[in-house]
């Protein structure tokens, strides 16, 4: 009865209200993972569930149970920045900061995504693998808001991430 | 939320059990614990089907059977569905986020709670659907994104899923089990209009559960499009949102199935204009004049008038790209 949290087993909560956002901030203190609108609407909350994003605050922690979860705080090696942190630094990628674990949360499933070949709804053919530009990730990130307005560093810096990995 | 109990269904006889002794069915929960949280749905039991099949197989006829477990980016995604059932990946695509999708499963999104703003606001709105006879403050409200077919003065909400909108046009079965056996029902079918009883979203009877979704096999040269009008670019409800699958022959339809989403209730599918543009070359001024004649019985409101020109026009363009493509 635990799930893997960052590599650590954790024990599930004894009531099952607690959602995954809630115990990874209240009772883990992993407060790296925030909690913007806590219905579905905004992505802060993006968490990565056997690599796969999702939303940890629709997701009750006991549905987790067995399963493995990365965090923002789980992301990087050791003290060494994510690639996609750095390219959110060189490219103004945030202003107050609020979503940004939740946008690199999602960003790298979306750069797992891609690199399945797996389609949007703006990819022209999607028999085939989609294409590599700004409109899509536009799209594949529109789950996660950012008030202060960073979109366009935001799909610079994930740009930037693609384009080095696909080097 | 009130406290609830949680357990996990492993097989569809122990998820018929649990359903016949009154739990709530718990997929994604992208629906369900946001309703919950919300105070609008206040299950004390849930049993938790994201262990029952999630398998997506070809079936002997020749089309496709899909496990009511299966996630909504899975199915987006699988090459079957992409490459025979396009119209079905591109809806699936166009709803809700990414993460949504990863959580959602096709019976769950099958039984989304058809709803409205007011049905959600559980603190200072009356709702027939949450609260039977407690009115509808949709009437005279905010109803940009309210039915113009299908309510009642009961109540006018729009079912949300741009995935049913594909299905309908396809024709898709739903599978349901009980411990009194097994039945199917066409997708169509499935879901209810409100009448006086707005709190009945389907036909799905206590103790029956969606165990799979079964998609007959694609006609031979079908062509198909889903579009999808809202309010913003992408993470939207439809406005209107239409699909479309089309034989076209030498510049004739010879087959056409069409379906609206965020216009009514349920999916709508426009079988009058159907049955008219059957046969023909399909011209635009006979769409928009076919289309007509399904929309004769629309009751828009000041707030949602613009829908029925914008579903019309909708459909105008995407059957003109399908035949022009096939051209």
């Amino acid at each position: 009865m635990a799930i893997s949290i960052n590599g650590r087993d954790v024990a599930l909560p004894d009531d099952p209200r607690v959602s995954l956002a809630d115990l990874l901030r209240d009772d883990l203190h992993l407060t790296g993972t925030k909690i913007g609108c806590n219905q579905g609407g905004c992505g802060a909350c993006t968490v990565l569930l056997d690599g796969a994003r999702v939303l940890s605050c629709l997701t009750l922690a006991v549905q987790a149970e067995g399963r493995r979860v990365t965090t923002i705080e789980g992301l990087a090696e050791a003290d060494q920045l994510h690639p996609l942190q750095a390219a959110f630094i060189a490219q103004d990628g945030f202003q107050c900061g609020y979503c940004t674990p939740g946008q690199i949360c999602a960003a790298e499933a979306l750069l797992r995504e891609l690199a399945e070949g797996l389609p949007s709804y703006v990819t022209a053919d999607i028999t085939a693998p989609a294409p590599l530009s700004a409109e899509e990730i536009r799209e594949r990130m529109s789950g996660n808001l950012c008030r202060c307005g960073a979109h366009p560093g935001i799909v610079a810096a994930i740009l930037q991430v693609a384009e080095e990995r696909a080097a | 939320m009130i406290p609830f109990s949680y357990s996990r269904a492993g097989t569809a006889e122990q998820a018929t059990a649990a359903a016949a002794s009154g739990h709530r069915l718990l997929g994604g929960g992208t629906n369900l614990v946001d309703l919950m949280r919300r105070g609008v749905e206040q299950p004390e039991r849930l049993v938790d089907v994201t262990g029952l099949s999630d398998d997506i197989r070809p079936t002997p006829q020749g089309g496709l059977m899909i496990g009511g477990a299966v996630r909504n980016a899975a199915l987006a995604g699988h090459p079957a569905v992409r490459r025979e059932y396009p119209v079905l990946s591109r809806a699936v695509l166009a709803g809700a986020s990414a993460q949504i999708r990863n959580m959602a499963t096709v019976a769950g999104n099958i039984m989304q709670r058809t709803r409205c703003a007011y049905f959600t606001d559980a603190a200072t709105r009356g709702c027939n659907k949450r609260s039977p006879g407690s009115g509808c403050d949709a009437q005279g409200g905010f109803s940009r994104y309210h039915a113009i077919l299908g309510g009642s003065s009961a109540c006018i909400a729009t079912h949300p899923s741009d995935m049913c909108v594909a299905l309908a046009a396809l024709d898709a079965q739903v599978h349901l089990a009980s411990a009194a056996g097994l039945r199917v029902v066409p997708l169509v079918e499935f879901h209810r209009l409100p009448g006086d009883a707005p709190h009945l979203d389907t036909v799905l009877q206590p103790g029956e559960i969606i165990t799979a979704l079964e998609l007959p096999p694609p006609p031979a040269a079908m062509r198909s499009a889903y579009r999808k009008v809202r309010d913003r670019a992408s993470y939207a409800f439809a406005l209107v949102s239409v699909a479309a699958c089309v034989t076209v022959d030498r510049g004739t339809l010879t087959d056409i199935r069409l379906a609206f989403g965020g216009i009514a209730p349920k999916p709508w599918r426009a079988l009058r204009a159907e049955e008219a543009l059957r046969g023909t070359p399909a011209t635009p001024q006979a769409i928009a004049a076919a289309l007509a004649l399904d929309f004769a019985e629309a009751k828009p409101l000041d707030g949602n008038a613009f829908k029925l020109p914008l579903a019309s026009r909708t459909a105008m363009a995407v059957l003109a790209d399908l035949i022009g493509d096939a051209a």
